[in-house]
């Protein structure tokens, strides 16, 4: 059963509209991931799913139910979290304020998930309280996708968390990612490096002027010759 | 911008009748006094709504500049006071002015000696020690001085030149302090322009009011002198008209040099970095300048207007001056007559001066006769203050007017055509 | 023995007069400028705008604790504290109901059509406007005393001298100091106080987080609300209640913000201290400091009667001279980095 399915969604900022025909579904546990021209409309999808503007047509379903044009708190409150592109964590607040925040609306003892937290990004435990506008901007993204992970989601939406990293972060990000992954969490991710993502993507959505340009599983966008000509910068695999 | 339309018309209709219901009802001298009033303040108006409707800049100190370009005025033209001039008031001042001098020019050497190998941290604090002498030099200097001239001729008197030329004095006043307001906060958030200008009004008034030596305070100025024959010489009507003659031409000239600069690549230019203040930057335009020169030139005609309003007063009174008549009023005139829009402006002035002028006996009407009628049903005898608590209805309604224009008429009554620009 | 002699030498009058004239004072005038500016600078952290009504929200409050202590004037002898003071927590929750109600009715409607921040300042004055017409229409212009008994007088000796503070001003600070420690204990560690940091901090971030605008706004109004009343209240008592406190108190208060750095509470209180503190000290006649070394100078040097910053009329001028001088030097507030 697919987690996530958005048919034909048309949404702007309030102008014109930006998106006029996204359609994307992933499977539980899946991982997708959308590649795409600069201004493709990949932020945009993304905004649009998770509430913070308005669908004008087209439908999202998240977890068997309508969830077109819902508040974002609902949807977080539904399994659903969001690590957005920039200004994605509490820059005055501590890295553990920050977690904490991501689990706003929990009402049990989320202690164990901190630590977890530490766990998965190790590096955080030494900075807990430290302001998270002091880290790096590699720790900066693990406190974001930290952040997001403290609701516990069944899919999260990750939005170029390797942009502007060091390879060695981007690495290690993936890694992360992967990781998640496996501990039943799905991932929708927009990403820059195409190909490192399509490879580990089950699902891959190319996207162009606001509509689908290709839809196939991962593997199969990164043999698609077409798709390796215009969007992934030449044939040449390496 | 060319041709006007229906709404315009019926607008401007309607104000005109509204203008003539009132010379019927309250008689043609006191019709003329209000057209001239509000004459005055839609040159004010027109001042404002180049800072606000042109270029976005949000201007809360308008008394301010209307109170020191009525002290401008005052002082170019009313008559020369012998007194003064033959006392040892204008050595003791002459003395002050040159502790000032000598002070700043020791106090500006002393902030520029790092360049001679001063270390920073004591150039800060000689600089300091050097500013507060000469201020406390100069204020002990003053305090005798005022009170010399207080004594013996009452106050510093004027210098007894033409109208016209105190009312320009006056508008460059206010074009100095804008200056000064505008330098220290049109490069930061637009909310500080409102703070600093707010507390510069407030300041003005307090220092108008306190320097009796300079403006004689609370004894107040009178009578100022006018630039058209007075009642006395030739009875209120025809005084009045002729002095409407002055303030209507000038609205004239001052409305057409303006939508001709509107119309200009200048004027192109402001409304690109009011729309778009990113874009405008990012082509490389100096914003900051450009709104500087708005603000300016805004409160230039803001203090022609403040001028004109207090000449026909005759009465120079620094306590005369209160936010809600020559701040607020004018904003709402501004923003219901329609921001951006000059003739907009005009419009909201006269329409807002007449309401706010009959809603005083409007307002002293209905409350009298709701006190009567509560005395009659309950037996609570009104308040002794009631009449002054029953204008005061009218600064709430002002506050209302303004929220509920911005909530449902943004853009005003008259709004500013959307004209295409490349 | 020597500890005597030493004082002896001392000018101790002047001193004292000093301390009741400046230390005193400015921590009076100071506590009330923080109480004001932290309600502002937490409002501006969640809406981004200068609510310019706040001074006529604390007059508000002083009002309805004027009306409240006039309605039950006995209240405060069976406590043993001041009625105004009694009353002073329902004219705090009234006053932070009657805030919720002017967002609602008049701000909220504005930032829905997601305006310029300078219309909700503009809506502001409008708020206040309504807010001054009302007071004035209700109230009149007359000034009133908060106290139905005399106001009791502490002196505190101080080297056979007294300090003089009196009922008003010590339950002023005692109310200022419980205030700030609640108020961080409340940002620091409970559920919503983090989630207004959060919002103020980075409000898109906060929503996507599942924090409920709504909530933190309405906490935002209560806590300025409440503590303007609080302010207020104390600062009718200690003067007198008058209703046209607005601008002499309201430039005040906005340059503590800006000098603690706008959006920052901790940096809006000290930035009250500071503003009020500077004012008194500008006040003071300095002249009566010098006096004793009057028999030790040459006669030539004559001290003048008055050597004063400042002349009292010319009081608001020292706000706003710190407000420029700070836009000028330190747009973002005399501290570092952000406190909040
Ligand atoms: N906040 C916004 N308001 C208006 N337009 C926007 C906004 N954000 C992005 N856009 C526009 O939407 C289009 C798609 O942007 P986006 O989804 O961010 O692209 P990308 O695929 O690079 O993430 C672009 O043309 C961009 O200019
Ligand atoms: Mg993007």
């Amino acid at each position: 059963m697919s987690i996530l399915k958005m048919t034909d969604v048309h949404a702007g900022y309030g102008g014109a509209n930006i998106l006029n025909g996204v359609n994307m579904e992933i499977g539980a546990h899946e991982i997708g991931v959308i590649v795409g021209p600069n201004g493709a409309g990949k932020s945009t999808s993304l905004k649009a799913l998770f509430g913070l503007l308005t669908v004008s047509e087209g439908s999202v379903v998240f977890d068997g139910k309508d969830v077109t044009n819902a508040k974002p708190e609902n949807l977080v409150r539904g399994g659903l979290s969001f690590v957005p592109q920039e200004f994605n964590v509490f820059p005055a607040m501590t890295v553990r304020e920050n977690l904490e925040m991501g689990a706003y609306v929990r009402k049990d003892d989320y202690r164990h998930l901190i630590e977890k937290m530490f766990e998965y990004f190790p590096p955080l435990r030494d900075k807990q309280k430290q302001p998270a506008g002091e880290l790096s901007g590699g720790q900066r993204q693990m406190v974001a996708i930290g952040r997001a992970l403290m609701m516990e989601p069944k899919l999260l939406l990750l939005d170029e968390p390797t942009a502007g990293l060091s390879p060695r972060y981007m690495g290690e990000i993936f890694e992360r990612v992967i990781a998640i992954n496996a501990s039943g969490v799905g991932i929708l991710m927009v990403e820059q490096n195409a190909r490192q993502a399509l490879a580990i993507a089950h699902k891959g959505f190319v996207l162009a002027g606001g509509r689908n340009s290709f839809t196939d599983t991962g593997q199969a966008l990164l043999d698609n010759p077409e798709v390796a000509e215009s969007f992934l910068g030449g044939g040449a695999k390496h | 911008m060319k041709s006007i339309d229906l709404r315009t018309i019926t607008l401007l209709g309607g104000l005109a009748v509204i203008v003539a219901l009132v010379f019927i009802w309250q008689g043609n001298a006191y019709g003329l006094r209000m057209l001239v009033e509000a004459s005055c303040l839609a040159i004010v108006a027109l001042g404002l709504n180049i800072q606000w409707g042109y270029a976005g800049l949000f201007n809360a100190g308008v008394m301010g500049f209307i109170a020191i370009a009525a002290f401008g005025t005052m002082l170019i033209s009313y008559p020369l006071n012998p007194v003064f001039w033959q006392s040892e008031g204008p050595g003791l001042l002459g003395r002050m002015g040159l502790i000032i001098i000598i002070g700043g020019a020791i106090t500006l050497l002393l902030s520029r000696s790092n360049r001679y190998g001063v270390p920073k941290k004591l150039r800060t604090v000689l600089t300091i020690i050097a500013a507060a002498t000469t201020y406390l030099m100069a204020e002990s200097a003053l305090a005798p001085a005022a009170a010399i001239i207080e004594q013996n001729s009452g106050f510093v008197g004027g210098f007894g030149l033409p109208v016209w030329l105190g009312w320009l004095v006056g508008g460059l006043f206010a074009a100095v302090l804008a200056w000064f307001i505008g330098r220290i906060t049109l490069g930061l958030r637009s909310d500080y322009l409102a703070i600093a200008t707010l507390g510069i009004a407030e300041i003005v008034r307090a220092f108008l009011k306190n320097a009796d030596w300079l403006t004689r305070g609370t004894l107040t100025v009178s009578p100022l002198p006018s630039p058209v024959p007075t009642a006395t010489e030739i009875g209120f009507i025809a005084a009045r008209s002729a002095y409407l003659c002055v303030t209507a031409a000038m609205i004239v000239v001052i409305f057409v040099l303006l939508q001709r600069g509107w119309a200009s690549p200048w004027g192109r230019m402001m409304r690109a970095i009011r729309d778009n203040e990113l874009a405008a930057e990012a082509v490389g335009k100096d914003v900051n300048r450009r709104r500087l020169e708005m603000f300016v030139l805004g409160n230039f005609i803001v203090g022609i207007g403040g001028a004109a309003l207090v000449t026909f007063g005759g009465i120079f009174d620094p306590s005369g001056f209160s936010p809600i008549n020559h701040t607020f009023l004018v904003l709402i005139m501004v923003v219901l007559g329609g921001s951006g829009n000059n003739l907009g402006a005009i419009f909201g002035a006269l329409l807002v001066y007449i309401i706010w002028t009959m809603s005083e006996p409007a307002a002293l009407f209905l409350f009298q006769h709701g006190a009567n009628l509560i005395q009659q049903l309950f037996d609570i005898a009104p308040p002794a203050d009631l009449p002054t608590r029953a204008l005061q209805m009218r600064v709430f309604v002002i506050g209302l007017t303004i929220i509920l224009v911005l909530r449902f008429a943004p853009k005003g009554l008259l709004p500013e055509k959307v004209t295409k620009y490349e | 023995m020597e500890q005597v002699g030493f004082l002896s030498a001392m000018p101790i009058n002047e001193i004292v007069f000093f301390i009741n004239k400046v230390v005193v004072a400015g921590l009076i005038i100071g506590s009330v400028y923080a109480l004001g500016a932290v309600g502002l600078t937490l409002v501006w952290g969640i809406l981004r705008f200068a609510n310019f009504a706040h001074g006529d929200l604390m007059t508000l409050g002083a009002f309805i604790a004027f009306v409240l202590t006039m309605v039950m004037p006995g209240l405060g002898a069976a406590v043993g504290l001041p009625t105004a003071f009694v009353v002073m927590p329902i004219a705090m929750a009234i006053t932070a109901l009657i805030t919720i109600g002017l967002d609602k009715a008049f701000y909220q409607p504005l930032r829905k059509t997601n305006p310029k921040p300078i219309t909700l300042v503009i809506a502001s004055f409008g708020v206040m406007l309504m807010l001054q017409g009302l007071i004035r229409l209700i109230w009149g212009t007359a000034p009133r005393n908060m106290y139905v008994t005399p106001k009791e007088i502490y002196r505190i000796p101080f080297a056979g001298k007294d300090i003089i503070i009196t009922e008003p001003q010590l339950l002023l600070i005692v109310v200022t100091v419980v205030a700030i420690v609640a108020l961080h204990l409340f940002l620091t560690r409970s559920r919503t106080g983090k989630a207004m940091r959060a919002m103020s901090d980075n409000a898109d971030l906060a929503r996507i987080s599942g924090i409920s605008t709504d909530k933190v706004v309405r906490t935002t109004w209560i806590i300025a609300g409440s503590l303007a009343a609080a302010a207020g209240t104390l600062l009718a008592m200690d003067v007198s209640l008058k209703p046209d406190l607005s601008f002499n108190i309201l430039i005040p208060i906005v340059a503590a913000m800006i000098v603690g750095g706008i959006g920052q509470p901790y940096g809006a209180i000290s930035g009250g201290l500071l503003v009020g503190f500077t004012e008194t000290v500008a006040v003071f006649n300095w002249s009566i400091l010098l006096r004793p070394l009057k028999p030790h100078l040459p006669d030539w040097i004559e001290l003048p009667a008055s050597i004063a910053f400042v002349p009292t009329e010319y009081k608001i001028v020292v706000p706003f001279v710190i407000l420029v001088a700070v836009l000028i030097w330190r747009p973002n507030g005399i501290f570092k980095g952000k406190v909040l």
